[in-house]
């Protein structure tokens, strides 16, 4: 037993201290900015958030981001966990997509595409579909007076491909689409 | 474009996994290779510390080795997490854990299940992040890669079974350690942070406040995949952007998660000195591995059916707990191998899938033996292989032999008690959960899906898989305690009884090849193995699968 407890407490030193904290060292040493969570700050130095969480916008002048049961509190993250037959679901569902269709009275129902309307996995999903920042470039327009082929043409500019142009899917960044529609005025 | 992604994938899985199965046999051989000169130094230096000599062992000092180390572990990692509040590192003020939960936090990742019934952000401190769940994260795989060692050492008629301690370091010095680095520095680069600053505050863009929860990520994720642990440094796991931020970073996880298990079934190929023995068993695994992943894409593409009723388009197919970086492809590619591995991490919410597409995962935890996890998912197969040898011996009303030794009473008792264990430690308290007030009123989602949910969780544990339908409130005494036990019977009992099968087989004589003996490296031999699997497993489960997700399905349709 006394064996037992000098393995452990050895592989303990290593792999539950040695190894983070070389870790930690190694990744700031290299790359601080991505190892601190790609934080995004301003001129004056506040913290407008990550570039890798999404935040919650409401205002209709925004590009809006998926539905969040935590409303992208990120001090945790999770779901609600609604499984596909689960009715509290499909009325939330409903009731946002009439929601939706009442603040965007220039979209048709069938073109309200799906990502923008389900709850992410994380709660803090940072990325619309192209499709679905798109379909909201009309609100946008209208509550900022701006034209809409500018706005088409920023969430072009901001569309990230898949990974080595083959994993994963087209997306935009909410955050940083919605901080350049801010400059753009 | 979603095809050709997965297809790559798994293409780079099979380049990687036949030179590292040659190079698990290399590091884990008595005899004197190369990697000697490499890691021998080091390693010198452990075994001095730990008072470890180069000593061979039978099944039953290597069976005591395993058990009294890993109990040894339990109390250490136990103990932190009750008193993680006094204990330093603890920027963000967490609380001790309570007695129960630490029990079944410690059993979890002791396990390799990690399953989690608190939630990172709040209920772990920095150091217990680093000195129970990393430190346990490494030495259970490791235990798990060492103990498959010494049963593939007795099944293919080495000299001995090996020494335990020495296997234990081997896997960190030579295999885990220094492929967590580099994976952990890769996820780095996409993002994944790895600091000990705490949680930052930002200013968004409307004005409000939004704490960003942040910390020893990196060093975690890396560990969490190659050592099919997969209990995640936040509550929603490979979905949060900070675990696991791009497709590309997507990749780089499954393939960490799928590299040891899809290694080992080459590794044992060298081992036999018949590389089409390791081959038909990979085989036959990864068929099954596709028809699995085939039906989640198919069933995930399509949508929800309840949601296209309310005039919703699925034309980009089932979103609701799912990220948009990853779609319909990398979602359902990392929810078929995290449930093969039994690894558990998520980077979707599988108590959201279609419910055929949910019963995926589900299936691939009650077979258990589709790759599982490191070391123990190899153990697994071997068992079934045994069991098909055994079974055509019936047919042909010869002994069986499985690799030229005789399969006999003695053995076969011990493979059937391990196989039955299984569906044994699932139904049994699921039936509990589901007949009394403790387990049902847990359920978070009406109908047949919370049928799915209890019995999702009980797979999960005996599997030592560790994902969940996480809408179940599972922080309960019940809980607790019910899956706590499960998660120990299922990994203990298996590993214990193989070892002794192997010790078994190693003292038989050779029995020489002749004209009437049964191959098994020929794809006749996978397609039985292939048979029996779907059989047993079929038998065993399709009623509860009916009860749940199937019924479902019909109501949804």
């Amino acid at each position: 037993m006394l064996k037992n407890l000098r393995v452990s407490l050895l592989l303990l030193i290593i792999c539950g201290l040695i190894y983070p904290l070389a870790m930690t060292g190694i990744a700031q040493a290299i790359m601080p900015y991505k190892a601190d969570g790609s934080l995004i700050v301003d001129k004056d130095g506040t913290v407008i958030g990550s570039e890798l969480i999404g935040q919650k916008f409401t205002e209709p002048g925004y590009f809006i981001g998926r539905v969040s049961s935590i409303e992208y509190n990120a001090a945790g993250s999770g779901s609600n966990n609604y499984a596909p037959s689960n009715p509290a679901m499909i009325e939330r569902t409903e009731i946002d997509l009439q929601a939706f269709l009442a603040a965007n009275p220039d979209i048709k129902q069938e073109d309200v595409p799906a990502d923008l309307m389900t709850n992410s996995a994380s709660g803090l999903d940072p990325h619309l579909s192209p499709k679905a920042a798109k379909v909201q470039v009309p609100r946008i327009a209208k509550e900022r007076n701006m034209d809409p082929n500018v706005l088409y043409q920023l969430v072009d500019k901001h569309i990230e491909g898949r990974s080595l142009g083959l994993f994963g899917e087209p997306r935009v960044n909410v955050l940083k689409l919605n901080m350049a529609l801010d400059q753009l005025q | 474009m979603d095809l050709l992604q997965i297809a790559v994938v798994l293409g780079l899985l099979l380049l990687l996994a036949i030179p590292f199965g040659r190079y698990l046999s290399l590091a884990f051989s008595w005899e004197k290779t190369g990697l000697d000169k490499a890691f021998g130094g080091v390693e010198g230096v452990l075994y001095k510390i730990a008072g470890i000599k180069m000593q061979e062992m039978t099944w039953k000092q290597y069976a005591l080795a395993l058990v009294g180390s890993n109990l040894v572990m339990f109390f250490i990692g136990y103990l932190i997490l009750r008193f993680q509040g006094v204990l330093p590192l603890n920027s963000s003020g967490i609380e001790g854990m309570d007695p129960l939960l630490a029990f079944n936090t410690v059993a979890s990742f002791l396990t390799n299940t990690n399953l989690q019934h608190y939630s990172g952000e709040t209920g772990l401190s920095y150091l217990s992040q680093m000195m129970v769940i990393m430190f346990l994260m490494f030495t259970t795989p490791a235990s798990g890669i060492a103990t498959v060692m010494a049963v593939i050492r007795g099944l293919t008629g080495q000299k001995h079974l090996g020494n335990f301690y020495v296997d234990l370091i081997r896997a960190h010095t030579r295999i885990l350690i220094p492929l967590s680095v580099v994976v952990g520095l890769l996820l780095v680069s996409q993002g994944v942070p790895q600091t000990i600053e705490p949680t930052a505050v930002a200013t968004t863009l409307q004005g409000e406040e939004q704490q960003i929860t942040r910390g020893l990520v990196a060093a975690l994720e890396s560990i969490k995949h190659l050592g099919t642990n997969g209990g995640g440094y936040f509550g929603v796991n490979s979905s949060h952007p900070f675990e696991n931020p791009t497709p590309l970073s997507n990749v780089i996880e499954i393939l960490s998660m799928f590299l040891i298990p899809a290694s080992l079934p080459f590794a044992f190929g060298y081992m036999a000195r018949n590389k089409k023995q390791g081959l038909m068993i990979f085989a036959a695994m990864f068929i099954i591995f596709l028809a699995m992943l085939t039906t989640v894409y198919v069933s995930e593409s399509n949508g929800n059916p309840a949601l296209t009723q309310i005039g919703l388009s699925q034309a980009d197919g089932s979103m609701e707990g799912k990220e948009v970086r990853f779609g319909i492809a990398q979602s359902a590619l990392f929810t078929a191998v995290t449930t093969a591995a039994t690894t558990g991490t998520v980077n979707n919410m599988h108590d959201t899938l279609t419910p055929i597409g949910g019963m995926v995962p589900l299936t691939e935890m009650m077979l258990n033996n589709i790759f599982g996890g490191d070391g123990v998912g190899m153990m697994n197969i071997l068992m079934y292989a045994i069991l098909a040898v055994f079974i055509c011996g019936l047919m042909v009303g010869r002994t069986p032999e499985y690799l030229g030794r005789k399969i006999e009473s003695n053995e076969m008792k011990m493979i059937a008690i391990a196989i039955l264990i299984h569906p044994l430690i699932i139904l049994a308290p699921s039936a509990i959960a589901l007949a009394t007030e403790w387990g049902t009123s847990s359920i978070s989602n009406p109908g047949y899906h919370g049928i799915s949910q209890v019995v999702y969780e009980f797979s999960s544990s005996a599997a030592n898989n560790g994902s969940g339908f996480e809408g179940l409130a599972d922080n309960t005494p019940f809980w607790n305690i019910s899956t706590g036990l499960v998660m120990l019977f299922g990994r203990y009992f298996s590993m214990i009884l193989m070892l002794a099968v192997s010790g078994s087989l190693l003292k038989k004589q050779l029995v020489p090849e002749t004209i009437g003996t049964f191959r098994t490296d020929n794809t006749l031999f996978m397609g039985v193995l292939i048979g029996i699997v779907l059989i047993v497993g079929a038998l065993t489960f399709l009623p509860v699968l009916a009860l749940g997700p199937v019924a479902e399905w019909l109501t949804l349709r």
